[in-house]
């Protein structure tokens, strides 16, 4: 086995943290090496260092034996490491053909661009990989996994030996992720190594051939997949058993009165779906990442448009033209993307956390008190134990738990009836996991009801009291009580709904 | 930044020390302000009649009009927008009271209906970028046109005089010793103060510029509060129109050409980000009084009005270069 690329004993110090401690890394030709550990394990910044984001304090990288400093990520790719990252760094109104030689495009002796032998090279590398792409079209008018393709292609051109996908199976449907595993297969027969990271153990025993865990920035090992289990891994990463870290389940009080319920149907579609919510009911909403789950809770608030929406509120017929118009009746939603959709980053936490409730600090009326402000937000920031040196830190230069954080704390003091939660643990360690999944546990006992998104199984089957399945965007199965487990949810989120499939007449069949 | 510290007892009253120190810096104010005593010392050393309590009146006077519609395009550049009709909306609104008063309609209600025309004026534009969706740099510079065309038809081209003599007192008269234009000016930023810092709508001014997206989700209103930025901008170039009118004693369909341009500059000057979600209105006060200074510091040194221009825009460039990539 010859090791094409090697990091040995590579540190590095963030300000405050240490990101990496020690770590080691080998990747042999015609290898698929997996790159585990929980979010914050380290990964992200090996990968960049890999590439040339980031230097590392100390250790050494060698390429082929050979030591090397990256100092930029074109020098990286200059030498043969491709990446490709989470999110797609494609120009999206350019052509296929014109990304993959964006900033190196072969000229004639005039300086023109040489379209000809641009598409001749594009032609070949999709040849190479087997995949049916037109290098003339648009890239924005591309399936995310296409696109996905082209970024391989593009590292390819550079005559990549190591190739580094970051969570691409993430946004991909299983189809689709199985031919990202045909093509990885193809690569691994010509020799390229590659690191791949993903959530999903399963994926990492069909495709990888050897497996590095991370664990808080240092090297817990590295084995073979074939010498190892799905438990061991789990431990690995862990560093301990898995241990019960959702409340108890508590007996939901029978018949908990009707709260919602609201039939939507998204515009560009043919068909409407709908459900129902009860006071104090946690409702998970199951399903692959673009099953169409934050859609329809979009919809429900009125952020996203709809050819259908009935509404019954409380008895009462209700239309949301606008989130605000979701808030006024009390329906309050915790976005996915918190960066883009939940925080004001150029604020403080507390005028983040105060923000849709300022009316509560008036004294008078038009006017806000900044004493009384201050007091609710840290009581708020104690309650989800944000991490923060004072409340009037930007919010910017909180880590990613804690800021997730901020975004749960401005709903605590709303007084909202329904909270619809979207990822809420994404990005964020296991001890603040846990005491966001006791909080939700707390709202719902004052009766609030919440409809959580997750793609992490157990907190779907570990939390909620009723599960909807999304698939294709379309809701294909509703599970209660005993029958939420996760393989009945994996079982419906991999189906493809049948057509005229109205409503969920499946809810029987767990 | 993170130096070791020798034991918690020293370390205690040093940190706040420095958090105080490191406020005053990241405060948006801290170059706006810098720059603002640098030219002051300068103006000062390189001229003797530049301190002088009358010169120094006549400053802040002429960067009145100035300063009042820079406090509405603070409230649009603070949303990530921008106003480039305030000029021509400022002479339509001064040009309509001149000649509402010249038809003989009392001051007052001609008064009144100047500021009501500037901030319809600018409700549209706020209408046209809020549920209109469409970008303000063009809506704007649609309406910049349209405001400019109707001024001319207005009047017909020519000047409005013929105005009650008392009307001077807005732009030439003094209460308790201080010009007019200056006290109406800082009643005007210290109603925007007010109106920024002190009520959930100037929240939500800086929540939309700092994240549009985020803002309407957690259930702010947000074409509402952009309608409300437009029309206050509006409402400013009226006042400014005003001023300039009472100034003048006559409507002058043709002036406030460039004066967005300047309003802009204040704006920046003071230490507010073009994308929207920073800044103060307090530092656009600061923005438009070094541009006050600069005029007429330059004024009396002599230098040629071409060189002048030459120099602002040399220094606005310099006050953008080291307000780049600041923390909030």
């Amino acid at each position: 086995m010859t090791a094409v690329l090697s990091l040995e004993q590579v540190s590095k110090q963030f300000p405050g943290v240490k990101a990496l401690d020690n770590v080691s890394l080998t990747v042999a030709a015609g290898e698929i090496h997996a790159l585990l550990g929980e979010n914050g394990a380290g990964k992200s910044t090996l990968m960049k260092i890999l590439c040339g984001i980031h230097q590392p304090d100390e250790g050494t990288i060698r390429l082929d034996g050979e030591p090397r400093r990256f100092t930029s990520y074109r020098d990286a790719c200059a030498t043969g490491v491709g990446i490709v990252f989470q999110e797609f760094s494609l120009v999206p109104w350019l052509s296929v053909v014109d990304n993959i030689f964006l900033g190196r495009e072969p000229r004639n002796r005039l300086g023109l661009i040489r379209h000809a032998q641009m598409r001749a090279e594009a032609n070949a590398l999709f040849d190479r990989l087997e995949i049916d792409i037109d290098p003339e079209i648009s890239v924005h008018r591309l399936s995310v996994a296409d696109q996905q393709f082209v970024e391989i292609a593009k590292a390819l051109s550079l005559n990549a030996r190591v190739l580094v996908l970051d969570e691409p199976t993430a946004p991909l449907t299983p189809s689709e992720v199985e031919r990202l595993f045909r093509i990885m297969r193809r690569l691994r027969e010509d020799g390229v190594a590659m690191v791949f990271i993903s959530h999903h153990l399963e994926e990492i025993f069909q495709i990888c051939d050897r497996i590095t865990v991370l664990r808080d920035g240092t090297y817990v090992d590295s084995c073979r997949v074939a010498d190892t289990d799905h438990d061991a891994l789990v431990e690995m990463m862990i560093g301990r058993r898995v241990e019960n870290i959702f409340p108890p389940r508590q007996a939901r009080a029978a018949n908990s009165p009707l709260l919602l319920t609201a039939e939507i149907g998204l515009k560009q579609t043919d068909h409407t779906d709908s459900i129902t919510l009860h006071r104090g009911e946690i409702l998970g909403f199951a399903g692959l990442v673009g099953s169409g789950r934050s859609e329809f809770a979009m919809a429900l608030i009125g952020a996203y448009p709809t050819r259908v929406a009935q509404i019954r509120l409380d008895g009462a017929d209700v239309t949301f033209r606008s989130p605000a118009d979701a808030l006024d009746a009390g329906i309050g939603m915790l976005p996915e993307d918190r960066k883009r959709q939940g925080l004001i980053l150029p604020f403080s936490c507390a005028d983040n956390i105060t923000l849709n409730h300022l009316g509560q600090f008036y004294r008078p009326a038009p006017f806000i008190s900044r004493k009384q402000e201050a007091e609710t937000v840290d009581a708020a920031m104690d309650q989800v134990r944000v991490k923060a040196p004072s409340a009037q830190t930007p919010v910017a230069s909180l880590s990613g738990g804690n800021q997730q954080k901020v975004v749960i704390a401005r709903w605590l003091d709303r007084g909202c009836r329904i909270l619809i939660f979207d990822e809420p643990t994404r990005g964020i360690d296991v001890g603040a996991k846990a005491e966001i999944y006791t909080l939700m546990k707390r709202l719902a006992a004052q009766g609030i009801a919440i409809i959580m998104i997750s793609s992490e199984l157990p907190e779907i089957t570990g939390l909620c009291d009723r599960v909807l399945v999304f698939s294709h965007g379309r809701i294909v199965a509703e599970l209660a009580d005993e029958a939420i487990e996760a393989d009945t949810i994996m079982r419906h989120a991999v189906t493809e709904p049948r057509r005229n499939d109205v409503s969920h007449s499946v809810t029987e069949d767990a | 930044m993170s130096d070791a510290t020798p034991s918690a007892a020293v370390a205690a009253p040093r940190r706040q020390r420095r958090s105080r120190w490191q406020r005053l810096l990241h405060s948006p104010m801290f170059f706006p302000l810098l720059g603002f005593i640098a030219v002051f010392i300068i103006m000062s050393l390189v001229n003797d009649r530049f301190l002088d309590l009358g010169n120094i009146q006549n400053v802040i006077r002429q960067g009145s009009v100035i300063g009042i519609i820079a406090v509405g395009m603070s409230f649009a550049i603070f949303t990530g927008g921008i106003d480039l009709s305030v000029g021509p909306v400022m002479a339509l609104s001064g040009t309509i009271m001149a000649g509402l008063m010249a038809a003989g309609w009392p001051a007052p209600v001609a008064i009144a209906a100047g500021l009501c025309l500037g901030s319809a004026f600018g409700a549209f534009n706020g209408f046209c970028v809020a549920f209109g969706r469409m970008p303000p740099i063009i809506v704007t510079l649609a309406t910049m046109g349209a405001a400019h065309g109707l001024a001319l038809l207005y009047t017909g081209g020519y000047p409005i005089s013929g105005l009650p003599s008392w009307f001077s007192w807005f732009g030439r008269g003094t209460l308790a010793g201080i010009q007019l234009p200056i006290l109406i000016m800082l009643l005007t930023y210290a109603i925007a103060y007010v109106v920024l810092h002190h009520t959930p709508f100037g929240r939500y001014v800086y929540a939309v510029g700092g994240n549009e997206e985020a803002t309407r989700l957690t259930g702010i209103r947000v074409p509402r509060t952009k309608m409300l930025v437009y029309t206050i901008s509006g409402l400013t170039a009226a006042i400014a129109g005003l001023v300039i009118t009472s100034r003048l004693m006559s409507g002058q369909p043709g002036i406030g050409e460039g004066f967005e341009l300047d309003a802009i500059a204040a704006v920046v000057l003071g230490g507010a980000a073009i994308a929207g979600g920073r800044g103060v209105v307090l530092g656009t006060l600061v923005g438009a009084m070094l541009l006050a200074m600069l005029n007429n510091g330059l004024n009396l040194m002599g230098v040629s009005s071409y060189l002048q221009d030459v120099i602002k825009g040399g220094i606005i460039l310099l006050a953008v270069y080291i307000g780049r990539g600041r923390d909030a």
